[in-house]
C-alpha cells in the first residue's frame, strides 16, 4: 500500500467519512429532528463529490495493487450514481417528513451504499468487487425494511435479505471456482490467463456463476424474483432509489468483470448475456400487464429495461458497453421523473399507488400529466423521445456485433411493452370521471418530474454531450 | 437560409413548446391566445414553406435544400425535398391553417388541442422531408402520439375504443418496418436515403424454410415496409381502423387524418419501396393492383350501405387510395404523376367533405344521414359548397379529382388492363354514394322539425372553405401547376425503376 494510492480513493473515503461524521453527530445531538438538516447535507456532498469527480477528474490509476481501478468508465459510472442518488434523497425528503417516516439513518445508509456502489464500479479485483457489493446490499437491507412497524416493508427486507444473501453466495463460489482455476483473483490477471488459453471447464462454470449472482443484482430473469415484491413492499423513497442508483452500479460491475476480467472470453459469456437479455425484456413486458399497483409495475418495467441495457452489454462490443451507458443514464433521468411522481400521488390524504386512481388526472393537473405522459413513452421507447435513442443505440450495437435476433426480439419485445405503458396514459387522460388521486407536490418533486420530461424532450437535440463520456468510458473498458 | 426545412418543420413544434411551458390558466383568455398562437404560427409555416416551394428547382431531380450535420447516435440528421416530396410538404403547412380555423369553437382543453395540432403538424412535415431512415421512422411514428391523443380525448363515444385501435394498428405495422431498417443498415452500413436508394439490395431467389422466396431480401424487405405503409394508406383488407377512426375523431382530426396522414403511406411506397426494392415491387405489382381494385369497388359498395355520413367518406377515402396505389405501382409516368395528384387533390377535397360534416354535426350533434333532408332550403350557401366538393369526389371534369382519377387509370391501363376495367367501375359507383348521399342530406322537403331553425354557414366556415375551393378548382383547370413541378422528378424514379429491373421483367412495361 503506497500513499500515493490515497488520492485515488479520495472520493470513497469521503463519502464514508462523511457518513460516519454524519452519524456521529446526529445520534448524539438531534437524532430524528437532524433529519433535514443530514438529507440535504448528504446531497450537497454527493453534488459537490459529483461534480468534483465528473469535472476534474480523479487522477486515473490503479491503487492497491490493481484492487481499485480509476478510469473513464468508473468516472462516468460514479457521477451517474451520485447524481441518481441525490436526486432521489432531495426529492424524498419532503415525502418522508410528511409521512413521519423522517429519520437521519436514511441519508447516512443511503450514503454508505453509494459508497459501496463506487467501489463496485471501479472494482479491480474478485475481492474488492465482494467488498463493495456486500456494502452497498447490507446498507440497502436495512433501508428495505426501514418502516419496521409495517409488515410489508419487513417482509420485503427479509425476502431481499434471504435472496441477497443467496446471490452474494453464488457470487462467492463463481469466484472462488475462478480463483481456484486462475489462480488469481486479479481481473487483470484473469485476463491474462486467458489470454494464455488456459480456459478450463472449471473456469467457465466460475464465470457462469459470476453470470448468476451478478443477474440477481441487476434483477436479470429469471433471477428477478425479488424485485416486484421489494419495489411493492419497500417505502416509495426506498423504492425510487432501488430502481435507480444500485442498477447503475449493478450494470456497470457486471460490465466490469465480463470486459476486465474475461474481456478475452467474450464468444463464452455473450451468449448467456444475451439470454437473460432476451428472458428479461420479454418477462418485463408481459408481467407488467396484470399489473394495477404502480410501483409493481415499475419493477417490472426495470426488469425490462435492464434486459435492454443487457443488449449492450451482451454485444461484447465497445460500442455495445457505450450504447449500455447511455441506457443507463437515460433510464436513471426517467425513473427520477416517474418516481417524483408516484411520491406525490395521494389519495384521501394517504399515499396511494394504484393505477387506477391517475383518472382523468389530466384534467385536473394538465401540466403534471403532460410531463408524466412524456416520460412514459419514454419509457416505452416510443419517438422522438430520449428512451427511443436508448433503445435505438442498444439494439443497434446488437446489430453491429452480428446478433440481429437480439435486436428483433428487443424490437417485438418494446411493442409489447409500449401496452403498459400506454394503459396509464389511457387512465390519465380517457379515464373515467371518478373520484381521483390529488397530487401534492413539493417544489423539489416538481422540479425533477417537469426537468426530466423536459430532458426527454431536448435531450434529443445532443444528448447533453454525456454520448461522448460514455464513448470515453467504453474505451477505457474494452481495450 | 441553409436551414429553411429545420424552421418549417420545427416552428410549429416549438411554438407548442411555448404554449405548453409559459401559458398559464384555462379561462377563456388563455383560450384565445392559444387558438391565435397556433393560427399564427401554422400560418407562418405555410409563408416560410412558400419561400421553400418558390426557390425550388423543378428541374433538378436531387434533393435540394438539404441540411446534413451528425447527431447523436452515429445517426445524421438530414433533411431536403425534391419533386416528389416538395408538395406534400405544401399540402401539409396549406391545410393547418384552415384546420385550426375550423376547431375555433372547441370549449374543452383547448391548450392541449392546439399543443397536439401543432407538433403533429410539425412530425408530419419531417416525414415528408426527412432523408435519413432513422429521422425518418422517427417522425413517422412519433406523429401517433398527438393523433392518439386527438381521437381519445375529443373524440366521439367509441372514442377510446378507436384510438387503440389506430395506435395498434399503425404501431405493429412499422415495428415491421424498423426490423427492416436494421436489416436495410446491415446491408447497406448506412442510414442514408438518397445513398439507399442508389443502393442495390440482393435479389436472388432465396429459400426460407425450404420455401422460395422470389426477389429475395428485396421481397422481405418490400413486405415489412408494405405492412407498414398499407396499413397507413389504407389498403384494402387492413383498412378496418380507419373508418372506426374517422367516426370517432372530431371534425380537425378527420381533416388531419384523411388529408395528410394518409398520404405518408402513399409517400412511403414513392421514396422506399418503388426506389429501393425495385424487383420486389415488380414481382408484387400484381397482387397491389388487384388489392387496389378491389378496395375501390368493395369500399365503394361498403360506402353505399352507411348511414353515418362519416362512415361513408372515409370508405369513399379508401377507394380512392387504392387510386393511388394502382398509379403508384404501375410505375410510369402518368400513373405516378397521377398518384401523386390523386393525393394532393384528395387532401383538399376530403378534407372539405368532412369540414362539410362539421358544419352540421356542429349544428345538429349527429352524423346520422337520416336525420338531414331537405338543407338546401335553409343553407343555400352550405348546399352550394358541398355540391361543388361532392361532384369534385366524383371526379367532375374541371375539379381536381378529375385529373388525378384519369391520370392513375391512364397509367394504370397500360400495364394492367384487366385491373383498370375493374377500377374504372369505382368512378360510377363513387358517383352513386356520393350523389346520393347528397340527395338525402341536402336536396328534398324540408320534413323534419328539428331542421327548422337550423342556420346557414358562419363567414367563418366560409372562409375556411374558400382555399380548398380555390385549390381544387386551380388543379382541376391548370394541372400542370403540379405537374411541372413533379414531373422531372417522377421520371427520374421511373426510369431509375425500369432500369433496376432485369431486362425481361422490364420489357413488357412501356413507359416514356
Amino acid at each position: 500500500m503506497e500513499q500515493f494510492d490515497f488520492p485515488i480513493v479520495l472520493p470513497e473515503i469521503a463519502l464514508s467519512v462523511y457518513a460516519m461524521a454524519a452519524l456521529l453527530v446526529a445520534v448524539y445531538t438531534g437524532k430524528d429532528g437532524l433529519a433535514r438538516i443530514v438529507t440535504w447535507a448528504t446531497v450537497a456532498v454527493m453534488l459537490a463529490l459529483a461534480a468534483w469527480i465528473g469535472l476534474t477528474g480523479r487522477p486515473e490509476g490503479v491503487a492497491f495493487g490493481g484492487a481499485i481501478v480509476a478510469d473513464a468508465f468508473s468516472r462516468f459510472a460514479m457521477v451517474t450514481i451520485l447524481l441518481a442518488a441525490a436526486g432521489v434523497l432531495a426529492m424524498c425528503e419532503s415525502h418522508l417528513r410528511q409521512t413521519g417516516q423522517a429519520r437521519f439513518e436514511y441519508p447516512i445508509l443511503i450514503s454508505l451504499a453509494v459508497v459501496g456502489m463506487m467501489v463496485m464500479v471501479s472494482a479491480g479485483d474478485l475481492m474488492s468487487l465482494y467488498m463493495g457489493l456486500e456494502l452497498q446490499s447490507l446498507a440497502l437491507y436495512v433501508v428495505a425494511s426501514f418502516r419496521r412497524d409495517n409488515l410489508k416493508s419487513t417482509e420485503a427486507g427479509l425476502k431481499y435479505f434471504v435472496l441477497g444473501a443467496l446471490s452474494s453466495g453464488l457470487l462467492l463460489y463463481g469466484a472462488s471456482l475462478t480463483y481456484g482455476f486462475t489462480g488469481t483473483t486479479l481481473f487483470s490477471g484473469i485476463a491474462a490467463t486467458i489470454a494464455a488459453g488456459h480456459v478450463s471447464t472449471g473456469l467457465l462454470f466460475g464465470l457462469v456463476f459470476l453470470i448468476t449472482g451478478l443477474a440477481f443484482k441487476v434483477s436479470a430473469v429469471p433471477f428477478h424474483m425479488w424485485t416486484p415484491d421489494v419495489y411493492e413492499g419497500a417505502p416509495t423513497p426506498v423504492t425510487a432509489f432501488f430502481a435507480t442508483a444500485p442498477k447503475v452500479a449493478a450494470m456497470g460491475l457486471f460490465a466490469r468483470v465480463m470486459f476486465d476480467g474475461f474481456g478475452n472470453a467474450v464468444s463464452d459469456w455473450s451468449q448467456v448475456v444475451a439470454l437473460l437479455a432476451t428472458l428479461s425484456m420479454f418477462l418485463g413486458a408481459i408481467a407488467a400487464i396484470g399489473q394495477r399497483d404502480i410501483k409493481r409495475l415499475m419493477a417490472y418495467s426495470s426488469i425490462a429495461h435492464m434486459g435492454f441495457a443487457l443488449v449492450g452489454l451482451a454485444a461484447g462490443t465497445e460500442g455495445g458497453v457505450k450504447a449500455m451507458l447511455t441506457y443507463m443514464a437515460v433510464y436513471v433521468a426517467m425513473n427520477l421523473g416517474t418516481f417524483a411522481f408516484i411520491l406525490s400521488m395521494e389519495k384521501d390524504g394517504r399515499p396511494t399507488t394504484d393505477i387506477q386512481d391517475l383518472n382523468m388526472l389530466a384534467k385536473r393537473e394538465p401540466t403534471k400529466a403532460m410531463a408524466l405522459l412524456v416520460l412514459m413513452f419514454s419509457l416505452a421507447g416510443v419517438p422522438p423521445m430520449l428512451g427511443f435513442f436508448a433503445k435505438f443505440g442498444v439494439l443497434k450495437a446488437a446489430v453491429d456485433a452480428n446478433m440481429s435476433w437480439l435486436a428483433l426480439a428487443g424490437a417485438v419485445a418494446s411493442v409489447i411493452g409500449a401496452f403498459y405503458y400506454l394503459r396509464l396514459v389511457f387512465y390519465m387522460y380517457f379515464g373515467t370521471e371518478a373520484k381521483g388521486m390529488e397530487s401534492r407536490m413539493a417544489p423539489v418533486q416538481w422540479v425533477m418530474l417537469m426537468g426530466a420530461a423536459l430532458v426527454m424532450i431536448l435531450g434529443v437535440v445532443n444528448l447533453f454531450g454525456i454520448e461522448n463520456a460514455a464513448a470515453l468510458a467504453a474505451e477505457a473498458l474494452v481495450r | 437560409m441553409g436551414n429553411l426545412l429545420s424552421i418549417v418543420t420545427f416552428l410549429p413544434i416549438v411554438a407548442a413548446l411555448v404554449l405548453a411551458l409559459f401559458l398559464r390558466g384555462n379561462d377563456a383568455a388563455a383560450q384565445r391566445n392559444a387558438k391565435w398562437l397556433a393560427l399564427i404560427t401554422t400560418t407562418a409555416t405555410f409563408v416560410i414553406s412558400l419561400v421553400v416551394l418558390c426557390g425550388f428547382d423543378p428541374a433538378n431531380t436531387g434533393f435540394q435544400f438539404v441540411e446534413e450535420r451528425p447527431w447523436i447516435m452515429g445517426l445524421n440528421y438530414k433533411l431536403g425535398v425534391d419533386g416528389i416530396s416538395v408538395l406534400f410538404v405544401l399540402l401539409t403547412t396549406f391545410l393547418m391553417p384552415i384546420t385550426i380555423l375550423s376547431c375555433w369553437g372547441v370549449e374543452n382543453r383547448v391548450k392541449e388541442y392546439m399543443i397536439a395540432f401543432l407538433v403533429l403538424e410539425g412530425l408530419m412535415i419531417g416525414v415528408f422531408v426527412a432523408l435519413d431512415l432513422v429521422l425518418f421512422y422517427l417522425f413517422f411514428e412519433a406523429g401517433l402520439i398527438p393523433m392518439f391523443l386527438i381521437i381519445g380525448i375529443w373524440g366521439g363515444k367509441e372514442r377510446i375504443y378507436a384510438a387503440f385501435k389506430f395506435f395498434l394498428y399503425t404501431f405493429l405495422g412499422s415495428v415491421l418496418m424498423l426490423v427492416a431498417m436494421i436489416a436495410m443498415y446491415r446491408d447497406a452500413g448506412t442510414t442514408d436515403i438518397p445513398t439507399l436508394m442508389t443502393h442495390v439490395f440482393a435479389s436472388e431467389t432465396i429459400s426460407l424454410w425450404g420455401f422460395p422466396i422470389v426477389g429475395g431480401v428485396q421481397t422481405l424487405l418490400f413486405l415489412a415496409f408494405f405492412a407498414s405503409f398499407a396499413v397507413k394508406m389504407p389498403m384494402w383488407p387492413v383498412h378496418t381502423w380507419l373508418p372506426d377512426a374517422h367516426v370517432q375523431a372530431p371534425t380537425a382530426g378527420s381533416v388531419v387524418l384523411a388529408a395528410i396522414l394518409l398520404k405518408m403511406g402513399g409517400y412511403g411506397f414513392l421514396r422506399f419501396s418503388l426506389p429501393m426494392f425495385p424487383v420486389a415491387s415488380d414481382h408484387l405489382s400484381g397482387l397491389v393492383f388487384w388489392m387496389s381494385a378491389i378496395a375501390i369497388v368493395y369500399t365503394s359498395l361498403v360506402a353505399l350501405a352507411q348511414s353515418d355520413m362519416k362512415k361513408l367518406i372515409a370508405y369513399s377515402s379508401v377507394a380512392h387510395m387504392g387510386y393511388v396505389t394502382m398509379g403508384i405501382f404501375a410505375a410510369n409516368q402518368q400513373g405516378v404523376d397521377g398518384a401523386i395528384f390523386q393525393m394532393l387533390s384528395h387532401g383538399f377535397i376530403s378534407g372539405a367533405l368532412f369540414l362539410g360534416v362539421g358544419v352540421i354535426y356542429d349544428r345538429m350533434h349527429t352524423r346520422e344521414i337520416d336525420a338531414y333532408g331537405g338543407l338546401v332550403n335553409r343553407m343555400p350557401a352550405y348546399a352550394m359548397i358541398f355540391m361543388f366538393f361532392t361532384m369534385a369526389n366524383v371526379g367532375l371534369p374541371g375539379t381536381s379529382g378529375f385529373v388525378g382519377e384519369f391520370l392513375t387509370l391512364m397509367g394504370i391501363f397500360q400495364v394492367n388492363t384487366w385491373a383498370a376495367a375493374v377500377a374504372t367501375s369505382g368512378v360510377i359507383l363513387s358517383a352513386a354514394y356520393a350523389l346520393w348521399l347528397y340527395r338525402r342530406v341536402v336536396m328534398g322537403e324540408l320534413v323534419k322539425d328539428s331542421l327548422r331553425g337550423i342556420k346557414d354557414m358562419s363567414l367563418r366556415e366560409k372562409a375556411v372553405m374558400a382555399p380548398l375551393i380555390a385549390m381544387t378548382l386551380l388543379l382541376g383547370i391548370y394541372p400542370a401547376v403540379v405537374t411541372d413541378r413533379i414531373g422531372p422528378s417522377v421520371a427520374q424514379l421511373v426510369a431509375n425503376y425500369h432500369a433496376a429491373l432485369p431486362a425481361d421483367a422490364g420489357g413488357q412495361v412501356a413507359s416514356e
